[in-house]
């Protein structure tokens, strides 16, 4: 079965390719899209379900021992993050098929796509830091080309800012890994497991905490933690609908799974620092978030900075540094892909019938639009943490550890958040679907091949409602994983097959 | 040596977030680039340098007199290069397109679609 650890790069890299070959034939480029999506969410169910019943699964790339091969590895929590991200891989590729336009498929839309869900897959699977690093250069790359694809004024602006912000993490996490491989002589995560415990005997932990930190702030960076998350609402709400989606479940989501890989993992030395750092860094992020949102006025932007606030309570799970914290942690970070994904799509069926994003000049889709305001309600509703959908569970997990943790300002401000994430979700309600619009506005346009638009929305309206009816099936799973990353034990013992 | 290369790397960083900090779009890829170069520059020095050794490792049976280099820091250094290459390629292309577009090269005419 481990072999198979490959499947989830390897599909997406073909798929992409074919892609690319078949540019200039538009009905094949999108039937091969469509196709690779559903083997790549295949293949990382079958993965989840592998992991799930045989427990850590290693594949060492070309028969090298770790740790001087190439090491992939799948515990429950990539294996869990990877099948949410196929997911929103599969449900986006139809969805792209309505909104992105014939232009832009003719850019070879299809290929990047596939590249950026095989830089994702590989940040996942990747048993390796420098490989961790190369997998985000790829994902980053095809997010560059997607953001600016198109070329209007805003992406441009847009682009601009999320380059230069990504470039400077990215130089961050190089530094950090060379002044970490000078420390420890490896760069394999299990292997530095085993070792880093001997660089703190032999010299004062100043160094390996500034590798930490660097490394913190090079992924806080990427996944728009506060104060670092100024590019994050500057640019997200430019792209096309379909690609501030893919962006907004995606890539700020690989940064939280590095940082709870990489603390959960190797710096675990001196919690009372670094998770406590990690934990203070939540508040403000949950709570800038939230308010940034509500002083918003266009509904994507207004979407972007709950990303934000969301971000902060993943990383609040992390900072507890409990089973229950990181299983909080896991399920609120897989919830929260599926639910904002959701949003972004129904932002993009928002903008396509009445022409704007901005709240104003929106309304009256409830009575226009009555299916597509009942599956907004759900993702709304859910991202709020409202019973019986997933969000509550998520958000409840979280509270819970942070009560049990003593940590009751963090516990608060996640429920006072949670209120204020209500406020916004209920404006959004109110501006586009509610309120009668405005007189002098024209009618709404036509929405052709109007399954494609819809069906991915239902279908993550479907996942959000089954997330929360079979929560305890997806906690169960969430709090297994949790405990594995406690125990790193086991995953070193997985990757270096049991010689230290 | 450690020692220079220590100079040479902080020099870098100090220009490079120079660079960044300036308004012009071309003037901020020269930091990015300078940046990635410390970087780089950083994982040389703190893998530890040896002089005149190569990264081979002798036969079996004869000792080796020179030190061995670890080729590993190379291969990684050779690595980001070549991503910051393309990076880099992307960055100017993109650069100009942002000119084109908004007929300024200027970070602060890069606002319009911030405003709420």
């Amino acid at each position: 079965m481990s072999r198979w650890l490959v499947a989830p790069i390897l599909i997406p890299m073909l798929t992409g390719v074919l892609c690319l070959l078949a540019v200039r034939r538009p009905r094949l480029n999108r039937w091969i899209s469509v196709t690779g999506a559903a083997l790549e969410l295949a293949a990382a169910v079958a993965l989840l379900a592998a992991v799930r019943s045989q427990g850590t699964l290693v594949l060492q790339v070309g028969g090298w021992p770790a740790p001087f091969g190439i090491t992939l590895v799948a515990d429950l929590l990539s294996a869990f993050l990877l099948a949410a991200a196929c997911l929103l891989a599969f449900t986006l590729s139809i969805y792209s098929l309505a909104s992105i336009g014939a232009q832009l498929e003719s850019f070879a839309y299809h290929t990047l796509y596939h590249f950026l869900i095989m830089g994702v897959s590989g940040a996942f699977l990747t048993g390796d830091l420098f490989n961790l690093y190369v997998w985000f250069e790829v994902m980053l790359m095809a997010s560059f080309v997607l953001m600016a694809l198109g070329g209007e004024r805003g992406q441009m602006e847009g682009a601009i800012k999320y380059v230069t912000l990504n470039l400077l993490a990215s130089a961050f996490f190089l530094a950090a890994l060379g002044i970490l491989y000078g420390l420890v002589g490896t760069l394999n995560l299990a292997d530095l497991a085993v070792k880093i415990g001997g660089v703190t005997e032999r010299q004062p932990q100043g160094m390996l905490m500034a590798v930490a930190l660097l490394l913190l702030v090079a992924f806080g960076i990427k996944s728009a933690v506060f104060p670092l998350f100024f590019w994050l609402p500057a640019s997200y709400h430019t792209p096309p609908a379909a690609v501030s989606a893919l962006f907004s479940g995606l890539l700020t989501k690989v940064g939280v799974y590095s940082l709870i890989r990489v603390f959960t993992i190797l710096f675990v030395q001196n919690p009372d620092l670094t998770h406590n750092l990690i934990l203070w860094i939540s508040i403000p992020t949950m709570v800038t978030g939230v308010l940034g949102a509500v002083a918003q006025n266009q509904f994507r932007r207004v979407l972007s900075f709950h990303i934000i606030s969301q971000i902060g309570y993943m990383i609040l799970g992390l900072g507890l540094f409990t089973p229950l914290g990181l299983a909080g942690a896991i399920y609120f970070t897989a919830h929260n892909m599926i639910a904002k994904t959701n949003l972004f799509l129904v932002s993009g069926v928002v903008e396509r019938l009445q022409g704007s994003q901005w709240l104003s000049r929106l309304g009256g889709l409830y009575v226009t639009q009555p299916l597509l305001a009942g599956l907004f309600l759900v993702p709304a509703l859910s991202l709020a943490g409202l019973p019986p959908l997933s969000g509550f569970f998520a958000k409840l997990s979280l509270i819970q550890a942070s009560f049990d943790a003593r940590q009751y300002l963090a516990g608060g401000v996640a429920v006072a958040v949670s209120l204020f994430t209500l406020l916004s979700m209920m404006k959004l309600w109110n501006e586009a679907f509610w309120k009668p619009r405005a007189e002098d506005a024209p009618a709404d346009a036509e929405l052709p091949d109007r399954a494609r638009w819809l069906v991915p929305i239902a279908l993550l309206s479907l996942v959000t409602l089954a997330m929360g009816l079979g929560a305890n099936w997806f906690y169960s799973l969430a709090l297994d994983a949790g405990h594995q990353l406690m125990n790193p034990n086991n995953y070193i013992l997985a990757v270096m097959g049991g010689q230290p | 040596m450690e020692i220079l290369l220590a100079i040479v790397i902080g020099a870098l960083y100090a220009a490079a977030v120079y660079m960044l900090l300036r308004r012009g779009i071309v003037k901020l890829l020269i930091g990015l680039s300078l940046l990635s170069h410390a970087a780089n520059l950083l994982i040389f020095t703190a893998a530890g340098l040896t002089r005149g050794g190569p990264p081979l490792v002798a036969l079996e049976g004869q000792a080796s007199t020179l030190p061995q280099a670890d080729p590993l820091p190379q291969a990684l250094i050779l690595t980001a290069i070549v991503i910051s290459f393309a990076v880099t390629a992307f960055a100017l292309a993109l650069a100009y397109r942002v000119y084109y577009t908004t007929g300024s090269g200027d970070m602060d005419d890069l606002q319009q679609s911030d405003i709420s």
